[in-house]
């Protein structure tokens, strides 16, 4: 009988121990199960399409429409600034500079100040005109109504376009004669407003601050190099004065350029024109010729705006003495 | 029936100002100081070479301000605020702020604000400089300041920690803390912060360094009474 009690006792333990992990068991299950419910499950795989969402531009008497140029944007554009717009194309990696990520919607050419958008007709110019020295091609094989669509189909990347109106284009007023003293007061401002800091002295890009500079999206970037490039030189943003002047007053969005509007005056921008164009050496353009006919020495700037009137003495002032 | 009105009206009222007067007598106040453990990385100095204007500013060259440290372990420019419960969310302050760059630094460091309250930025050098905030959120700008100009009146529309930087100057490195509420106050001269003026209330405050990140607490303020509240940062050298 006594030899059966151990059994007995291993018995008992066996009968209440099953039950009891099978309880401790499901409740473990049901725990473990709560838990990974209670949580913030995130939504794992490949990213979802793009919702091509009803974007227009208005360029002159065409309307673009986003939804027509589906097909365009992933055949001609994905490859660089990728599906999505956020520039991670395929090929953007080894591209510099990097190309325009959209989703961020700053964008470097505008005839609008600093931090507003750009209008259709900029845009639609910034494809046309490609971008010079990086990979944006001129996109010259599309027809204009193609590159309005593509212009309403940027604006799906980024919620500003949504509810921000495009910013008003700058006034530039008429571009008065180039003259020897209005090169040579470019000259003054080159030097007053730190240009060369970053454009070099001689304008070859290679100022003190040139080897710092980065973008907004720190990747490195160079200071333009007026010196570079044979007699049709081109900008980043255009080649006519006009779109020279559009540079410094709006600045270069995205990048280290500043924007000038706040610091000169509309008049005073022409000088820095012309005296830019000094800076393309290689250049044939009027801005040259001048410089040549005044064999190639600018005078120093003398200011001659008339100083304004000597306030007459004043000798009621309190406590002014004898 | 009129009577009856009257009477409701002056209970309404009573009650009203019973529940009103409180919040409007009693302000509390939450205090204490933000300090770190660990090693904080070391601040280099600054090689103004290149920028003789500014260098001459300094009889010796200053450093870089990404971590600012005090005796005790204290630990300056660390935005302390009120991230949930403050009831002053759209009260924009009208009182002017100022971001001045002085001997191509950005003074203060760190500037703290409302969505919407009005900065100047101003230029004390005799140099250029260009601000060049870097928003994620709010837009993107940037803009030349050469010196004896006028100061340029900014502000931000959405909440946001924005860098800012001067692209002219690549040591020249800033903050702009753009924030729902003025419920805010900045650590310095030993870690010391101040949140006064609290209505009764249940609040989340957040504490915000730009290298160690953030920290919260949750405080209960019943009254007028000052709670202490303490914050400690695990400093890396790296």
């Amino acid at each position: 009988m006594n030899s059966l009690k151990p059994m007995r006792f291993i018995g008992a333990i066996l009968f209440t121990a099953i039950p009891c992990t099978a309880i401790l068991g499901l409740t473990f299950v049901a725990g473990f199960t709560a838990t990974v419910s209670a949580q913030d499950e995130p939504l794992v795989g490949p990213k979802p399409h793009v919702v091509v969402k009803p974007m227009e531009s208005h360029i002159g008497n065409i309307t673009g429409h986003a939804a027509d140029a589906k097909s365009d944007y992933r055949r001609y554009c994905a490859g660089c600034h990728g599906e999505y717009g956020d520039a991670n194309g395929e090929n953007a990696v080894w591209l510099d500079p990097k190309p325009r990520d959209f989703t961020t919607a700053t964008f470097k050419c505008r005839s609008t100040l600093t931090g507003t958008l750009p209008t259709d007709q900029d845009l639609f110019n910034s494809i046309g005109r490609g971008f010079a020295n990086s990979n944006m091609p001129i996109w010259n094989v599309f027809t204009k109504q193609q590159r309005a669509n593509l212009v309403a189909y940027i604006k799906i990347f980024s919620p500003r376009w949504e509810h921000e109106k495009a910013g008003e284009p700058i006034k530039i007023p008429a571009e008065p004669p180039v003259t020897i003293e209005s090169i040579s007061h470019g000259q003054a401002l080159f030097a007053k407003l730190e240009c060369w800091k970053c454009h070099g002295t001689h304008g070859e890009g290679d100022g003190p601050s040139a080897s710092t500079l980065t973008d907004s999206k720190d990747n490195p970037i160079r200071p333009y190099n007026f010196a570079s490039g044979g007699k049709d030189a081109r900008f980043k943003c255009g080649s006519t004065n006009e779109d020279i002047y559009k540079i410094f007053m709006t600045g270069v969005d995205g990048t280290p350029m500043p924007s000038f509007a706040d610091v000169i005056q509309p008049n005073e921008a022409w000088d820095l024109v012309h005296f830019l164009r000094t800076l393309q050496v290689n250049r044939h353009g009027k801005e040259n010729e001048v410089l040549m006919a005044a064999h190639g020495v600018i005078p120093p700037y003398v200011d001659r705006t008339p100083a304004p009137a000597a306030a007459p003495p004043d000798n009621k002032t309190p406590g002014g003495g004898q | 029936m009129r009577t009856n009105q009257m009477l409701l009206a002056f209970l309404t009222l009573l009650v009203c100002s019973s529940m009103m007067c409180p919040s409007l007598m009693f302000a509390g106040t939450v205090s204490g100081k933000v300090t770190y453990t660990g090693t904080p990385a070391h601040q280099k100095p600054i090689d103004m070479s290149k920028e003789p204007s500014c260098a001459k500013q300094h009889a010796t060259p200053i450093s870089t301000e990404t971590v600012v440290t005090g005796a005790n372990n204290a630990l300056d420019n660390v935005v302390v605020y009120v991230s949930s419960g403050a009831t002053d969310e759209g009260q924009v302050p009208t009182q002017a702020i100022t971001y001045t760059q002085k001997g191509c630094q950005y003074i203060p460091h760190v500037l703290p604000m409302h969505v919407n309250q009005e900065f100047d930025i101003l230029n004390d050098d005799q140099t250029s400089h260009n601000i060049h905030p870097l928003p994620k959120v709010n837009t993107e700008w940037n803009k030349s300041q050469p010196p004896g100009t006028p100061p340029i009146k900014e502000k931000y529309d959405k909440p946001e920690f924005i860098e800012v930087k001067c692209n002219i100057h690549p040591w020249m490195h800033g903050w702009f803390v753009v924030l729902k509420t003025s419920h805010y106050d900045l650590s310095k001269d030993g870690g010391d912060f101040k949140l006064p003026n609290l209505p009764p209330g249940k609040y989340t405050i957040t504490a915000w360094h730009e290298k160690y990140g953030t920290q919260t607490a949750d405080v209960t303020i019943t009254g007028n009474e000052t709670k202490d509240v303490n914050f400690t940062f695990k400093a890396t050298a790296y």
